[in-house]
């Protein structure tokens, strides 16, 4: 493959400005206590750059345009569903959560419901939902890499693993709310400018790929314009529309009869001739007229309702996005910051979308290796050959692995704080600990395991959150007669299935593919079932209800000017200034407590910071 | 509830007996846990909650909300379970809206499929209706629920504090 040197550029440019950012910002939280002095500061509108430039993530920026390439008006449900989410958020749960003062979701659970068994099983799926989110990242990172350079697929996977355990075991970097800003902003340029550029080239006919522009409604599939030689990396099953002449390695050439499978090991070359039309991986589609229609069959119907379930529901239950959020300084600043956050995701949807359709025009042999993930970073060199294409390809990569590192570490920052304020003691050494397994964790899946499509991933994730999060949030906000037993089993059963559906799907990815769609997308299934256990348990079981309740839903819904809001971060750990010495980041004495990232400071109602862990006093 | 100090948002007006003479009051609203299910001689736990009557006003009106807010009287719990009702009643028919906007259209796609060919200024129309409308449409509503909910909140705080 041919090396793009700028490619190699920008990314290593990423790597080491992230890297140093990290380092800096982690020096700098040693010495004074600028969480508190950044939280009262920060505007809504940066801390909504921040929470959208966390949440974009690989699967928002490269796997909805290789999804929309590969299967076209059905993959537009992705974008939806990620900003629906944040909708619902903001309807249901943000006010409120941010209110009660609970610094993690877990800590919520404990709060509304009075009960450590639930809080620690709230922190084991917190862990699962952030190792589901966590592994496509690492993937999609080895992916981006093979795609530019010729390294094997774990290189990438390794090299962000690395990058982000050192920030965040060095404590510094998630914290810093700028931080995070700038790479919704640098995302949002990474991916607009080389759109603009692609479609403008598009629009004035001056592209020169290997693909065939045609109307994108052409009955046809896709054509390659040249003879085009495609090497493929993994084994794959392809299947063609039209008699079609090929050529694999340096046999004869044959030609390949439509509705037979044509099965080709990996590592091999096909030489297709100019005129060919392009065949495709099962499932993608193979005519342009398809990919354009949204799916006419009641399974896929039924499938699309059940991401967008996921989807809907899942955001409010995803680890990193619970805890930026509540760097808020209360309930009504929280409302508005969610609703700057979902323009700042509608802004961004839009041009991932543009790219996919390009790269169906402009790069279909993508589709031939079904390797349509990677669509974003090959398509400038596709369209426009040579510098101008390789800068194009450089800036998307850039972009994509700003996407992988802001996102990645915002999960293992945040995981890591629930294993260690949940699980373990809560010192800066358990903080440190759990960052390093959950890194060595993620990084062996991320390895170990095939790889899917970035988004299918992402999406179990935000079924298993929307199984298991999603309704003990509803239902705790809004209904006073949760009880802890209701919210167990509703968890428990929710998770469970969620779970035992990514099993099966692993097992059937390895041995022929037998799942049926339902295991792709449980949330249809899991979610209603989890809502109905906990209702029906917890109104079994209506003696256990939590004796303050009544206080309990006073300080979640009173508007924040009567001040009944706490903050459990500040009653459990203490305040920085009183912080021991030793407590803070780079301190090796392990004495101190690790404080949630990016809690703020107290509110005015509650300004009694009640110390519980020991440690030296020093000013 | 339908009793005459709710106002038609839900919000409700403050306690009309406040500073009035007394009258003869309502029996007390005291809720039972059900019985123990144990064998063992647990006595029923009865969630201790005070009851207001009618009381002669010493302290000011203002503080007086305030004051059965926080020690979540009968009264105090009525207040507040108004304000949650009016905020989830807004939420979910917010939710319903764009729920029924963006599902209606899979099912319209299913079942006229030629709307699916047509083109609007050269773009297929599923493609505008899904890759661009629904985000304004989102973001819409969320301006729009958060106007509602700081305008209950700001109605609420005042009936407390007046």
């Amino acid at each position: 493959m041919q090396v793009n040197p700028w490619a190699v550029t920008s990314i290593a440019l990423v790597v080491v400005v992230t890297f140093y950012l990290g380092h800096r910002t982690s020096r700098f939280a040693r010495s004074t206590h600028d969480f508190l002095v950044a939280r009262r500061t920060v505007r809504s509108r940066r801390n909504a750059a921040a929470i959208a430039g966390e949440y974009i993530s690989a699967a928002s920026f490269l796997g909805v345009a290789g999804l929309v390439l590969k299967e076209g008006a059905d993959a537009l449900w992705y974008p939806i569903g990620f900003t629906a989410g944040f909708l619902a958020l903001m309807l249901f749960v943000a006010g409120p959560l941010r209110r009660s003062g609970a610094y993690t979701l877990p800590d919520f659970m404990e709060a509304r419901l009075s009960s450590t068994g639930l809080r620690t099983v709230s922190t084991w799926f917190v862990v699962f939902i952030g190792l589901l989110y966590l592994l496509p990242q690492l993937q999609g990172a080895g992916m981006a890499l093979a795609e530019i350079m010729p390294t094997p697929a774990w290189a990438g996977s390794v090299l962000v693993t690395v990058v982000i355990a050192y920030n965040v075991i060095g404590g510094g970097m998630r914290a810093i709310t700028v931080v995070q800003a700038f790479q919704y902003w640098f995302k949002l340029f990474a991916i607009a400018a080389p759109t603009f550029v692609l479609f403008a080239v598009f629009a004035t006919g001056g592209a020169g790929g290997s693909g065939s522009a045609g109307a994108l409604g052409d009955p046809a599939p896709p054509t390659f314009t040249g003879q085009t030689q495609v090497s493929v990396e993994t084994d794959v099953t392809l299947g063609v529309a039209e008699p079609t002449r090929v050529r694999v390695g340096d046999a004869e050439w044959t030609t390949w009869q439509p509705g037979t499978d044509h099965a080709v090991e990996a590592p091999a070359t096909l030489t297709f001739p100019a005129g060919a039309p392009v065949p495709t991986v099962d499932p993608a589609k193979s005519a342009n007229t398809d990919w354009l229609l949204p799916s006419p069959d009641l399974d896929g119907l039924l499938s699309t309702y059940s991401l967008l379930l996921a989807l809907f529901l899942g955001t409010m239950g995803l680890p990193h996005v619970l805890a930026r959020f509540y760097t808020n300084p209360d309930g009504k600043a929280a409302r508005r910051t969610t609703v700057q956050v979902l323009l700042l995701l509608g802004l961004f949807y839009l041009f991932p979308v543009m790219l996919g359709m390009l790269s169906r025009m402009f790069v279909p042999e993508l589709l031939v290796t079904g390797d349509t993930d990677a669509a974003v970073l090959a398509l400038p060199t596709g369209m426009i050959p040579g510098l101008g294409g390789q800068i194009l390809a450089a800036l998307l990569a850039a972009g994509a692995f700003a996407a992988f590192l802001s996102t990645a570490s915002g999960l293992v920052s945040s995981v890591s704080g629930v294993i260690a304020t949940d699980l373990l003691s809560g010192k800066v050494r358990d903080y440190r600990l759990s960052s390093l397994v959950v890194a060595l964790v993620a990084v062996a899946l991320a390895v170990l395991l095939p790889i899917e499509d970035l988004t299918l991933s992402v999406g179990m994730s935000f079924a298993l959150a929307a199984s298991t999060f999603a309704p003990l949030l509803v239902l705790g906000v809004w209904w006073r007669r949760l009880t802890w037993l209701g919210a167990m089993v509703g968890m428990c059963a929710g998770g469970g299935l969620v779970l035992a559906a990514v099993v099966a799907n692993v097992v059937s990815a390895h041995t022929g593919g037998w799942a049926p769609w339902v295991l792709q997308q449980p949330a249809i299934v899991t979610v209603p079932t989890a809502f109905l256990l906990t209702i029906v348990v917890s109104l079994a079981t209506a003696d256990r209800i939590p004796d303050d309740v009544g206080a309990v839903m006073l300080r979640l819904h009173a508007p924040d000017p009567l001040g009944f809001m706490r903050d459990r971060a500040v009653q459990r750990f203490g305040r920085a200034e009183d912080r021991a010495q030793g407590g803070s980041v780079q301190g090796g004495s392990g004495q101190g407590t690790v404080r949630p990232a990016g809690q703020p400071g107290a509110t005015g109602a509650t300004s009694s910071a009640t110390r519980t862990s020991p440690g030296r006093h020093r000013k | 509830m339908g009793d005459s100090t709710e106002r038609p948002d839900g919000i409700r007006e403050p306690d009309p007996t406040l500073g009035k003479p007394a009258r003869p009051a309502p029996p007390p609203m005291v809720q039972r846990s059900p019985e123990p299910r144990s064998s063992e001689a647990r006595p029923p736990r009865i969630r201790r909650q005070r009851v207001v009557l009618a009381e002669p006003s010493r302290a000011s009106n203002s503080l007086r909300a305030r004051v059965e807010l926080e020690q979540q009287t009968s009264w105090g719990e009525l207040l507040i379970k108004d304000l949650i009702k009016v905020q989830l009643r807004t939420g979910v028919l917010l939710a319903l809206l764009v729920v029924l906007v963006l599902g209606a259209l899979p099912v319209l796609f299913f079942a006229a499929p030629s709307l699916a060919e047509a083109r609007l200024a050269g773009i297929p129309l599923p493609w505008l209706l899904f890759g661009v409308a629904p985000f304004p449409l989102m973001f819409g509503v969320g301006l729009w629920y958060n106007r509602l909910a700081e305008r209950h909140e700001r109605d609420f705080v005042n009936m407390i504090e007046n």
